[in-house]
């Protein structure tokens, strides 16, 4: 019995497919086939409705003027925290930092924590499945400090070696930085046990939870993790918003990532005192309609119930997953035995370049390339894949018309 | 247009047979060239005798489009001067952005098979790559981007 036989309301796909006005564009004449979501999701038409009522009646300047429209725009930003802070189950709202994205949060720690507590001889362990924005602020950071990078491998379906990651820790270890969703294969990693690895030895340990917060239930109490970072946009919100989270204690140590108004208590040209958080790493204006927008999009998503949305996915992606097993020519990237959403693969004799341009005729929109994850390509041994990746408001007739058209790709260049 | 209409015959065959395949062993000119957002990546030899490309040699992983690119540009320039082949990457490079009407006159001859690649703004840079290769050979650079 699979998952979502065992819901009593399993996802009433079509409808809720009613509910985005972009699904019904047609591209060259065919329906549009979205199945690159894992680069940024769309969004409803209830989340763009919040997003135009901010824009028309609410827009002003936070935390700063006396006036009705400041005093508005403030409390929704402030509620938007609430809905983020019950999303992911953190102890308290003022441990929910929005940042521009995941890109933004990581930058935030690796030199908020890393530039304050690193120095030369300190390691950092991240881990081959990791994008290339939970890499480069680390090594931006390790080159200033003096500090290496250790690296988790992975096996031949794409799984982190838990006990190789156990071996790498010794004194100098001072921080792990692992993503939960692996963007270019899907795979979900025990993340839940490798934090209580790194605790045991006194490690903090940061998540990246872009490709997870929209696939999982992520509950950073029962993860225990000291941050976990995700994007609004691959969540049906905008660009321009994320989420940092980080335990109090930890984010009230570090050193401010940006400075400016709206993180300081007072400041003088001798000395400024920093606001407490989560104002300290919120310097200037933020996306202030983009973190209420956000909050549309938690509403939406926890309406639907996020356990449905993983049974419907799992669904489709077992389905695919199947189809394109009994193609011959066609590898599967990525076969770990926990995975989400995601789907790369490789056409024998035809470059992903090709297969994204031949779908593309066809309406059906698939990411190829690098996938921001050249270790993992490097791994693997191929310079790029070509990637599916579902939502929920995906169809298995969708995976179907994914099918022929990888079919009728393989038969020009027969 | 439909990117399957730039996926004709001859360009096919050239990405399954690609000539000139492999590096010279007594080269004079060589250069590499690197799309790195869509990761084709080529090795381009030439042999000038003189003025004149007297052998030219490819390999790398490309996509069909910049490895029949590739594969047709050796071809043609295999025997030209330096200033001919030079023309021709002018000439390439004008056809695919647009620039070069291929009904006037030109030296492209069967690659104008490519010319339907200047509809198509995401893979202009696939079916260019060769050819900025082989000016940064001439040039004397070792590497080339279309980025």
């Amino acid at each position: 019995m699979s998952a979502r036989d065992k819901l009593a309301t399993p996802l009433d796909v079509g409808a809720l497919r009613r509910d985005f006005p972009i699904l019904s564009l047609k591209i060259k004449d065919k329906p549009l086939i979205f199945l690159d979501n894992a680069a940024s999701s769309q969004m409803p038409q209830a989340v763009i409705d919040r997003w135009v009522k901010y824009r028309s009646a609410q827009h002003a300047n936070i935390h700063r003027a006396v006036h009705y429209l400041s005093e508005t725009a403030t409390a929704e930003y402030e509620k938007a925290r609430l809905k983020v802070q019950a999303f992911i189950n953190a102890k308290e709202s003022r441990e929910c930092i929005f940042t521009s994205g995941t890109t933004d949060g990581i930058n935030l720690v690796a030199q908020g924590y890393g530039r304050k507590f690193f120095k030369a001889g300190d390691e950092i362990i991240l881990t081959t499945l990791e994008h290339h924005s939970n890499i480069v602020p680390w090594q931006m950071v390790a080159d200033e400090r003096g500090a290496k990078i250790r690296v988790v491998p992975i096996n031949d379906r794409g799984e982190l070696l838990v006990e190789d990651y156990r071996k790498l820790f010794n004194a100098n270890t001072k921080f792990v930085a692992m993503t939960h969703v692996s963007n270019a294969l899907g795979t979900i990693t025990p993340v839940r046990e490798m934090i209580a690895i790194a605790h045991e030895h006194g490690v903090p340990v940061l998540v990246d939870g872009a490709q997870a917060a929209p696939h999982l239930k992520v509950d950073v109490q029962d993860l225990d993790c000291d941050f976990y970072a995700f994007s609004g946009h691959k969540l049906c919100g905008p660009t321009g918003i994320g989420v940092l989270y980080g335990k109090a204690a930890l984010l009230e140590k570090m050193q401010p990532f940006k400075g400016g108004g709206d993180m300081i208590l007072s400041v003088t040209f001798e000395k400024t005192t920093y606001a407490p958080i989560p104002a300290k790493f919120e310097a200037g204006t933020p996306p202030i309609g983009e973190a209420i927008t956000l909050g549309a999009a938690i509403d939406y998503l926890t309406a639907i119930g996020i356990d449905r949305v993983v049974a419907h996915e799992t669904d489709l992606l077992d389905y695919a997953t199947d189809q394109l097993n009994r193609m011959p020519g066609v590898r599967l990237i990525g076969t770990a035995e926990k995975k989400a959403a995601v789907l790369s693969f490789a056409l024998d004799g035809v470059h992903p370049h090709d297969v994204g341009s031949l779908l593309n005729d066809d309406g059906v929109a698939i990411r190829t390339g690098h996938h921001c994850a050249q270790p993992v390509m490097q791994r693997f041994k191929v310079p790029a894949t070509s990637r599916a990746s579902f939502a929920f408001y995906n169809t298995m007739d969708e995976v179907d018309a994914l099918v022929a058209s990888i079919g009728r790709v393989q038969k020009l260049f027969a | 247009m439909d990117s399957r209409q730039l996926y004709q015959e001859m360009i096919l065959e050239h990405n399954k047979k690609p000539r000139n395949w492999g590096m010279l062993g007594d080269a004079t000119h060589k250069a590499e060239g690197l799309n790195p957002l869509c990761g084709d990546h080529i090795h381009l030899s030439l042999k000038l005798n003189g003025d004149q490309v007297e052998a030219v040699g490819f390999e790398g992983e490309a996509c069909a489009i910049c490895k029949a690119s590739a594969s047709m540009m050796t071809v043609a320039v295999k025997g030209k001067s330096k200033a001919d082949a030079e023309q021709m990457v002018q000439e390439f490079r004008d056809m695919t952005t647009g620039k070069l009407d291929t009904a006037g006159p030109h030296h492209l001859g069967r690659l104008t098979v490519f010319s339907g690649v200047s509809e198509l703004p995401t893979r202009v840079k696939c079916a260019i790559l060769p050819w900025h290769t082989l000016h940064a050979a001439f040039a004397g650079s070792d590497t080339a981007s279309t980025e």
